[in-house]
This record gives structure tokens, C-alpha cells and sequence, in this order.
């Protein structure tokens, strides 16, 4: 069984924590992978920096800028992966970014390095749907990776049955209207009656939601309608300035995880 | 006559540029305006009040003025299409004045833009007053200042002008805040993108709007010159939205030779430049799959024009594919030439253009066309935006 099928199965509220591979040091995205499995994260998910972020919020972006700065690409970040499964031997990984980056590199290349290096699946937001289906999902399968989609409140019924056909990793809830890290709380009710919806159409794959989900009680909250929760702007806010980011990482986790 | 060039592919393909490479949170918003832009613009209340608008509002047709001085200069038979005539100063209220009329039919309450040089701003700002929504327009931090009388402007129709300070602070970053904004707004706002670039059907949505340009020019040409087909039809290039219009009705037209005049700001290998048809590689940028300037790691670089409104890092799949294919020829112009040609048609015909438009008059020096030639320049905006440059460059001009 694949690491993100043993977790779903193994695991309840699943923590998925996002960082930007190459912040807030070039080299910190190992020991970050670590310290945040090791402090209780169940899934890693880790940002490839995108000049133009169009799905992320200005925290993410800020992230990204930085890291692009610090020399971050993507023959980088593999060579630093070669470690990943020594560090973090069980624990599902995805790569999330924008398809751009991953086209110059080569598509099929790309894959073949992610699955090279134990990544488990991938996050492209901007991939369509139509050219993942005819074009990328016999590569991602030739190279064992699970392609992971996101869900909106305005995705149709019709959509979302054919994401979770194509899907065998877990659905990506996206909260509510906007980009990553957004504080503004979208009303209530109409959110809940999202959650419960998408919940209430038995796909075949767990969910996790994600976007505005900053601390424990949103956590916790998250996890009354799916199987976990996503964390990443909050989690790179924690990150910024800190003298030791490992350290940092595991304790914004520990807060998390508290009973 | 067939269409391979004007209609792009169900999924918004022209060639191999193109398509809709939106996340999950645009889909609804692109899907809503994909399955009815067609319908809607083809409705015979649409098609009048568009017109009625076009005629009396922005002031069309405008006029193709033949440039006698000029022509003598440059030993052909040149004429001006007068965009600059057009209300607000540029060919991009054409855009605008459809596109809200669509807005109004989709039954949006909120408009939103980006703007670099503030001319899309501008028009976008007053068809809103116009039509009573309210307007936000993101613009680069830089190009707020650079364009501080366009942000005046903007203000004082009632739109609010919104900072864009991530990335470059450039018209990249005012597109990307915009399209972070609608991801926001999914249901109540429409998206008046500026040029005929972005996920489809933007690049076709804008290039039918602009097209306006290259009909009336065939009226006009026939009248003035017997044909309605003339050797040459040049237009500046940032986006593109000024040549697709320009060029839109003479595409299917072999005959007509389609130049497209990019910036190569302080020329094309000084590092410095915007000449995306030479710089740039495929990838994608805003949506679509095109030309772009990047690096060899796909992060997309900032492009240099003195010209606010052509340093935009990407160019519409229209023109990427015209390239590609042949069918458009590209030619680079400098910041000084593009100087050179502000003073000179300033002179020679007493009309003042606007710096993005003046690097379409500068290429009538390598067209190679004759006395029996009809060459069109589509003059897609007046220089008033652009005199504080004019007055920093003055050595340059004189």
C-alpha cells in the first residue's frame, strides 16, 4: 500500500503541513520535513517557489520570493530530496506548485526525479483537469504518483464526482472564496453546509481542507467534517524570523497537536 | 475566407498557444464567462447598445487620416488610424465598453482590472461611472508612480486604485492581484482584463472587442484607396490588444503583410528589454500558454520598456502563434527610436503619440515598402500620459 493510503487508513485528523521548500534558509527543507514529522505532522507538503503564486496569498508568496532569492529551483530542491526518505522514511510527501516551472524543467523528468527521490504525489493548481486527463495521468501513473485536485464551495457536483474518479490520494477542500492564509472567515453557515455536501456524497477519497486554517480550534474544527486539515501560511509565518526554524516548526506543530 | 487565425480552438488554442491554465478557485469564473460570452455578444440588444455606445460615447469610427508629410518621409503611402481620437485617449475603451455590457448581462455588480501603464485603468474607471458599478483597479506600486496623472484620473471617476506591491510591482503583479481578487469574489465580480491575454476566452473575448479596429479601417481604406486590403498593417505589441484589433479582419488576408512592433527597450540583448517574440520561450503566464520571458528555471523575469504599457513580461497566444507561424512579422524597437518617432510624427503631423504607439511609427523605417504601397499604422493612443517622460528625454526628442 502506498505511504498516503497507509496514513488515510492508519491515522484520524490528519495534520498535512505545507512549507516553501527554501525558506526561510536554502537548506532548511530537510530539517524541516523532519522536525515537523517528528513534532506530529502526518502529511508534508512541500512548496516548489513560483515567481507568480496565483493561487497563494501574500505570506506564500512572500515565502516564495525569499526562497527564489536564497537560490532555490527545482535541480536544487532534488538534489536536497536525495535525503528525504532517510529523514522521513513513512510519511506521505507532495510537492505542490505551479505548472510553469515543472514544464521547463520537463514534465516526464520532473516525475521521474519526484518519484526517484519518494515523493508520493504532486499539487499543481493550474494544471487543467482536461490536459491531466489526457495527457499527464498515464505518466503519473507510470511513475506511481497521485495526482491531489482542490475542491471549491463553487465546484459542481458533476466536477467534483469526476476529480475524485481521477484522483487516488485525497481531495484538497479549498475553505471558502480566496487565496491561501486569507483571515477573512467566510460566513459560517454557508461554509458548514459546504463541508457537509461535499461529505455527505461518499466519494472514494478522503478529504483534507485547507486556505485560513491558522491554528488548533480551526484544526480541530476542519476535522469535525473531513479527515484533516492543511496548515501552510500559518506555519510559514512561524517560520519568518525565527533563529532555529526547525525549532520553530516543531513547536508551531506541538501547538497544534495539544490535547 | 477561412478562420484558422481569428477563431482559436474549443479549449482556446490558437496553434499551440493558448488554452486555460486556471486553478480550481477561477474555474467557475472562467467556465461562467466561456459558456456565454458567444451567446451573449451575439444578441441583437448586445450588438446595439455596443454600437450605439462605440458611436456616440467613444467617438467612433475614427478616422484613418492619411499622413501626407510622413509619407513623404518615408517615399510610401501612409496612413494614421486614429485611436487616439477614441474617448479617453487609447484603443482600450473599445475593450472596456464591451466588456461591461457583458458584465451587465452576467449579472456582476463588481468590476475589477489591472492596469499598467493606467490606460486600461482609465477606461475601465469610466465605463464604470458610466454604468454606475464600482471599479477597483490594481496597478503596480512602481507604475503608480510613473503614471501618477493616470491614478488622478482613475480617482476622480470613482474608482479605487489599489497597490500592487508583491513581486516587481509591475503589471505582472497588478494581473496577479487582480486574479486574486476574483479568486476572492468569485460570484458577484467580473474580471476586465486589458489585453488579449489571460486564460481563454479572454484572448478572444478582447480580440473580437478590438476588431472594431480593423473593420472600420476596410471601409475606410476602400474609400480612400480603391481597396480594401493594404500592403502593411503595423501595431505596437505589449499584450497585444491594439494589433489584434488592428489586425483582426486582414488575418485571413495573405496579401496584407502584419507587423508587430515589440520594445526592446535599451535594445534586445541589453538585458534591458521587452521583446518577447525574440527573449521569450513558451511556458505560461496569467492563465494561457504563450510566449514569456523566464529563466531556464521557469520563473518568469521582468521585462524593461521606457514604456509603461509594453513592458509586460508575456504576449497574447494570438500573436505568439502569428509569430510561430509566419503569418505576423516582428520587428524590435528601442527606447530612442521610439523617442525619434515621437518627435518626428509630432512634427511632421502635428499629433503628440503616446510613447507605446510611437514604437509602431518607428518601424516604417525597415519596412522596405514603396511609393505604390498602402501602409497602415494603427496610432493606438495620444502622448498626454506620457509628457513627463517626454520632458525627462527632451535631449532625445529635439
Amino acid at each position: 500500500m502506498n505511504r498516503i493510503a497507509q496514513a488515510f487508513q492508519s491515522k484520524k485528523n490528519l495534520l498535512n503541513t505545507y512549507f516553501t521548500a527554501g525558506y526561510p534558509g536554502l537548506h532548511d527543507t530537510i530539517p524541516l520535513a523532519e522536525a515537523l514529522v517528528n513534532a506530529g505532522a502526518d502529511i508534508l507538503e512541500i512548496g516548489m517557489p513560483f515567481s507568480d503564486p496565483l493561487a497563494d496569498g501574500p505570506v506564500i508568496q512572500h515565502s516564495s520570493t525569499v526562497a527564489l532569492a536564497n537560490g532555490m529551483n527545482l535541480p536544487v530542491l532534488f538534489e536536497q530530496l536525495q535525503d528525504l526518505r532517510a529523514a522521513v522514511p513513512d510519511t506521505p510527501v507532495l510537492l505542490m506548485g505551479y505548472l510553469n516551472p515543472v514544464m521547463q524543467f520537463g514534465v516526464e523528468a520532473f516525475l521521474k526525479r519526484a518519484a526517484e527521490v519518494g515523493v508520493d504525489g504532486l499539487i499543481l493548481p493550474d494544471l487543467p483537469l482536461d490536459e491531466y486527463e489526457e495527457m499527464y495521468h498515464p505518466l503519473f501513473q507510470q511513475y506511481g504518483l497521485k495526482a491531489v485536485f482542490l475542491i471549491t464551495p463553487q465546484t459542481s457536483e458533476a466536477r467534483i464526482r469526476r476529480l475524485d474518479a481521477l484522483s487516488d490520494a485525497f481531495l484538497y477542500l479549498v475553505s471558502g472564496p480566496g487565496t491561501t492564509g486569507g483571515t477573512t472567515l467566510p460566513d459560517a453557515e454557508a461554509q458548514q453546509q459546504y463541508f457537509k455536501r461535499i461529505a455527505g456524497m461518499n466519494l472514494r477519497n478522503p478529504r483534507l481542507i485547507g486556505f485560513g486554517i491558522a491554528e488548533k480550534t480551526g484544526f480541530d474544527r476542519a476535522c469535525q467534517y473531513a479527515d484533516g486539515a492543511i496548515i501552510g501560511s500559518a506555519l510559514i509565518r512561524a517560520l519568518e524570523g525565527a533563529s532555529d526554524a526547525p525549532a520553530a516548526a516543531a513547536a508551531f506543530v506541538q501547538g497544534i497537536r495539544q490535547a | 475566407m477561412t478562420t484558422s487565425y481569428q477563431q482559436p480552438t474549443a479549449r482556446g488554442y490558437y496553434g499551440e498557444f493558448g488554452g486555460a491554465f486556471v486553478p480550481e478557485m477561477l474555474y467557475p469564473n472562467v467556465e461562467e464567462l466561456r459558456t456565454q460570452y458567444l451567446e451573449i455578444m451575439a444578441e441583437p440588444s448586445f450588438q446595439a447598445e455596443l454600437h450605439q455606445l462605440l458611436r456616440d460615447y467613444v467617438g467612433r469610427p475614427t478616422p484613418l487620416f492619411e499622413a501626407k508629410r510622413l509619407s513623404a518621409k518615408y517615399g510610401t503611402r501612409i496612413f494614421l488610424k486614429r485611436e487616439d481620437l477614441c474617448h479617453t485617449g487609447a484603443h482600450k475603451i473599445n475593450n472596456t465598453v464591451g466588456q461591461i455590457l457583458l458584465a451587465q448581462r452576467l449579472g456582476k455588480k463588481r468590476i475589477i482590472a489591472e492596469t499598467g501603464a493606467g490606460q486600461h485603468g482609465v477606461a475601465t474607471a469610466t465605463v464604470c461611472a458610466l454604468m454606475g458599478l464600482p471599479c477597483v483597479v490594481y496597478m503596480g506600486a512602481i507604475d503608480m508612480e510613473r503614471q501618477a496623472p493616470n491614478v488622478a484620473r482613475m480617482r476622480l471617476l470613482g474608482a479605487e486604485v489599489r497597490r500592487a506591491e508583491s513581486g516587481s510591482q509591475t503589471l505582472k503583479d497588478a494581473t496577479n492581484e487582480a486574479i486574486r481578487d476574483w479568486i476572492a469574489n468569485p460570484v458577484d465580480t467580473h474580471y476586465i482584463i486589458g489585453s488579449v491575454v489571460g486564460p481563454h476566452p479572454y484572448p478572444d473575448l478582447v480580440a473580437r472587442l478590438q476588431a472594431v479596429i480593423s473593420e472600420e479601417m476596410r471601409v475606410q481604406l476602400l474609400e480612400k484607396t480603391g481597396s480594401e486590403l493594404p500592403g502593411f498593417v503595423v501595431a505596437c505589441v505589449g499584450g497585444g490588444s491594439n494589433a489584434a484589433g488592428a489586425f483582426y479582419h486582414f488575418l485571413d488576408e495573405p496579401a496584407v503583410r502584419l507587423i508587430a512592433v515589440e520594445a526592446a527597450g535599451h535594445g534586445i540583448h541589453s538585458g534591458h528589454s521587452a521583446a518577447t517574440s525574440v527573449l521569450g520561450t513558451p511556458g505560461i503566464i496569467h492563465g494561457s500558454r504563450t510566449l514569456l520571458m523566464q529563466d531556464e528555471h521557469g520563473q518568469i523575469t521582468e521585462p524593461y520598456s521606457l514604456s509603461a504599457g509594453l513592458d509586460y513580461p508575456g504576449i497574447g497566444p494570438l500573436h505568439a502563434h502569428l509569430g510561430a507561424s509566419g503569418r505576423a512579422e516582428f520587428i524590435s524597437i528601442t527606447d530612442d527610436e521610439a523617442l525619434a518617432a515621437v518627435s518626428e510624427l509630432s512634427r511632421l503631423e502635428g499629433i503628440i503619440p503616446a510613447l507605446e504607439t510611437a514604437h509602431a511609427l518607428a518601424a516604417l523605417a525597415q519596412l522596405g515598402a514603396g511609393p505604390d504601397d498602402v501602409v497602415v499604422v494603427n496610432l493606438s493612443g495620444r502622448g498626454d500620459k506620457d509628457l513627463e517622460t517626454y520632458l525627462k528625454n527632451m535631449d532625445k526628442l529635439i
